[in-house]
Formats: C-alpha cells, structure tokens, sequence
C-alpha cells in the first residue's frame, strides 16, 4: 500500500521538473529567469565537489544547530515549568494563541540594532520562532501523561528530577517530538530568512548576493540545495515521529 | 462567557507585564538601542500622522488583500478537490505539509525574476504563504465529513457542486474557518517579508529603511504596529473561530 503512493509522488516531481525543462529548453522561459533543471543539477553538482560554498553551507547549519538546540531546551524546560504553575500559564495562554499570527521577522530590524549585525539576530529569530511550538507541544504531552505514571512514581518514593526522567518526560515524548520537529523547521527558516533578508554570510544572504549579481548559475543550485535538505529532514523526522507515535498504538 | 471575562484580563495581565519588562529592558540597555514604551507610543502617533505613511500602509494592506483573496479562493477549490479525490490527496497531501517546512524566502528571488519587483510578486509571494494551510485545512474537513451526511447527498442524487454547497461546505465550515485564520496570518507574514527584501514601499520596506537611518524609534513604532495589528486581528478569529467550533 505505501510504495504506489511514493511512486505517485516521484512521478509528480519528475512531471513538474519534465515540464520546467522543456519550457526552458523551447525558450518559453528565457534563461535570464530560470535555467533549465539539467544545468542546475550540474551547477549544483559542482558547487558541492569544489566546496566552493562550504563556508556558506556551515555558516548557517552552525546558526540553525545552536537556535534549534537553544528552542527546544528553553522549550521544554518553560513547558515543565508552566505544566506545574496554572496561574503563568493561564496568563501566557493567550501570548501562545496569538503568537503565530504575528509576523516574527518583524522583529528582525530591532535586533540588528541592538546586537548588531552578526549572528546573534539571526539565531535569535530561529530561536523565537521555534520556542512557542516546543513550549505548546510539551504542555500537551505533559497534559496526556496518565495520571497512574504519577501516581507510581509517588508510590515509588521517587524524587522530582527521577519522576520527570523516568516517568513523565519519556511519556510525554511522542508530542515533545512534535514540537522539537516544528523547532528544527523553524530554526532552518528562521535563519535563512534573516540571513536573506540582511546579513554579512551564509546560505541566505549567498542566494540574496547571486540575486543581486544576475548570478542564476549560483542561485537555483543554492535555493534546489536548501529545499532539498529541509524536505529531507522535515521527513526522516516524520518518520521518526510516526515510529514512536506507532509504538505506543497512536496512529 | 465567564471564561471569555477570564481570558480578556489574563490577556489584559500579559499586556501590562510585557510594557513592565519592555520598560525594564529601556532601563537596562539604554537608549542607543532601544526606546521606551512611552517614546514610541509617542513616535507611533507623529508617524501615523505623518503623509507618507498612509502610502506605505495602503501599499502593504493592497498587497495583502489580494493576497489573502488568492489564498482564499485557490486554497478552498484545491482543499475540496484534494479531499473529493482520495488518491490525489494521499499522493498530495505529504508534500503540501513538506513544503511548509521549506524556507520559503528563498523562492522569492524566482518570483522577482518571474514577476519583475513589484505588486504581483509581493501577491504572489503572500499567496504561497497562505494557501498552504487554507488547503490542508480544507482537505481534513471535508474527509471527516460524517459519512451519514454524505450518505444522505447520494440518496438526494446531489451532483458534486450541489454535494459542495449543501452538505460538505456548511459541514466543513469550522474547520475552513480555522484554515483561514491561520492563512490569514501566514499571508501576512509573507508579504511583509517580501517587502523586507527588496521594495520601495510599505511597512517592510519602512522597518528595513530605519536600520540604514539607524532610527531606533521608527523601527521599534513599526514592529509594534504590525504586532498589534496581527495579534489583535487574530484574537477577534480565534473568538470567532472557537464560537464555530463550540456549535458543532
């Protein structure tokens, strides 16, 4: 049953790249606007074995690691937090319902001005982006820990750090792991897009550099390359989840 | 309606805890970086008088207007059919969700060399943002129709418009809802980010012009424009959005 379906979504990719050839290769679409799939293969191909980006390339994986990591331990530990006190957690309720509907980037500018244009804005725009979702996720698994794990663990004599390691957190994984999912995704596009938007380095701010110089041998490899790797690992962490949601009968 | 009383002052608490730590931030960090609440409250309200603001706003909303109508009407037309058609939905539906995780900035400068710098790439780019969960919003409500109802279609020997009208949509109607409001804030968040790139106007290019001016307040008035703008928005559809959701 789930082979036909990848095959079905090959074959829609492979159509809709099919179809982008030929009209740059019939002249539909000049090359001033796109090059043809073939030759942004080959760019990107090349950019990789010459390493010529590669300084780009761990700029902003490094950027994306320590935003991500700084969202989902800040996350979860707020989460624990507000799980033990409702009254900061009710107040904060409406600051979470809300919070995705205001425009993050927004405070982009800000923070070039106070910390100056280097790495800390953009780390901090991936980590805000991806902090509510952790936080969010990890009350919800919090909530959904039965009640009997708890009341184990008292029976069990065990203390307040034993019980989060051994009982609750491990419980409440499945939906923990749907926030850190979201925080990685968010940590990746939070830190592209300021790199874009306004930057001295990195992946972003190299695509935004080619845009700018006409340099579409450097751009469509650049922004293939970054749809490539957050596909890829937007699904090798679904699968994960699927996994652990499926052992425990969820799914 | 003792728990709307109850989220208005914990919104209302929130509000007034985040001016206090805004104004304790001042105090910290001073004011070559920052401005105080009260400076730029000030600062917001010569800005809003001033004449070429209304240019920049009404740039931004034209650009998100017609924005959020494409999200509207291509979402709803490709969240039905996906969720008519199971195949294609099953094929579809993991890659729409895939490519939310995209970083979506990156497309832009191909929509800039496919549209050329203006208002139909700035549309075009919010669109993308928005349609997204406008359809897979759209596409599990009209899977989780109950069956009876559908059942119930059949019998009347509804064609597909008349089963869309009758039974899918006013069945579907909280969930879309929810699609909608969620679009409407990721349209939002797409045509602002475009004019933070590359534009000559609105209130993005406005925020990006204060970093060259250096102009901490007119910076800090826009940010809270916006924000103000987009969580009050969103707080009305989410009262409107649960009311929905509470009557089914």
């Amino acid at each position: 049953m789930r082979r036909p379906l990848w095959l079905y979504r090959l074959a829609v990719v492979a159509a809709l790249v099919a179809v982008l050839e030929v009209l740059c290769l019939t002249g539909v679409i000049d090359k001033i606007t796109m090059q043809a799939p073939h030759l942004i293969a080959r760019d990107l191909y090349r950019m990789l074995v010459t390493g010529r980006m590669n300084g780009a390339i761990a700029k902003t994986a490094t950027n994306t690691l320590i935003s991500f990591v700084l969202a989902m331990t800040a996350g979860i530990l707020t989460g624990v937090v507000l799980h033990r006190h409702r009254m900061m957690r009710d107040t904060l309720d409406p600051l979470f319902a809300t919070y995705y509907a205001v425009p993050i980037f927004a405070f982009y500018p800000f923070l070039i001005v106070v910390f100056g244009l280097g790495d800390t804005p953009q780390i901090l725009i991936g980590f805000m982006l991806g902090v509510v979702a952790v936080i969010v996720n990890t009350l919800n698994g919090l909530d959904r820990v039965p009640t009997v794990l708890s009341k184990t663990a008292r029976v069990l004599r065990l203390s307040h750090a034993d019980t989060a390691l051994s009982m609750t957190l491990p419980a409440a994984a499945p939906y923990i792991l749907t926030g850190i999912k979201l925080a990685v995704a968010y940590a990746f596009i939070g830190v592209i897009g300021s790199e874009f938007i306004m930057s001295r380095g990195g992946i972003g701010y190299e695509i935004s550099f080619a845009y700018t110089n006409f340099d579409n041998a450097t751009m469509y490899p650049l922004i293939v390359l970054i749809v490539i790797a957050s596909v890829a690992i937007n699904g090798l962490l679904s699968l994960w989840e699927r996994r652990l949601l499926g052992r425990r009968g969820l799914q | 309606m003792n728990s709307h009383l109850r989220g208005f002052v914990n919104a209302l608490v929130l509000i007034v805890a985040l001016v206090a730590i805004w104004q304790a931030l001042y105090w910290w960090i001073g004011d070559s970086a920052l401005a105080s609440p009260l400076a730029t409250v000030r600062y917001t309200a010569k800005l809003v008088r001033g004449e070429s603001f209304e240019m920049h706003l009404f740039d931004t909303l034209r650009a998100f207007a017609i924005a959020f109508a494409l999200s509207v009407v291509i979402g709803l037309a490709v969240g039905f059919w996906l969720g008519f058609e199971k195949l294609s939905g099953d094929v579809l539906e993991p890659m729409i969700v895939a490519a939310y995780a995209i970083p979506k900035v990156t497309l832009y400068p191909i929509l800039l060399l496919a549209f050329g710098l203006g208002l139909s790439a700035k549309v075009v780019f919010g669109a993308i943002h928005g349609v997204i969960p406008i359809i897979l919003f759209t596409l599990a409500a009209v899977r989780n129709t109950k069956p009876i109802l559908i059942k119930a279609g059949r019998a009347q020997r509804l064609s597909r418009g008349q089963m869309v009208r009758w039974i899918l949509f006013p069945a579907a109607v909280p969930e879309i809802f929810t699609g909608l409001r969620v679009g409407f804030s990721l349209t939002l968040i797409g045509s602002l980010l475009a004019e933070m790139f590359a534009s000559q106007r609105g209130l993005g290019f406005l925020l990006m012009n204060g970093i060259g001016l250096h102009n901490v307040e007119l910076i800090m008035s826009v940010t809270l424009l916006i924000v103000v703008f987009a969580a009050s928005v969103s707080s009305l559809l989410l009262y409107v959005d649960h009311r929905l959701h509470r009557r089914t």
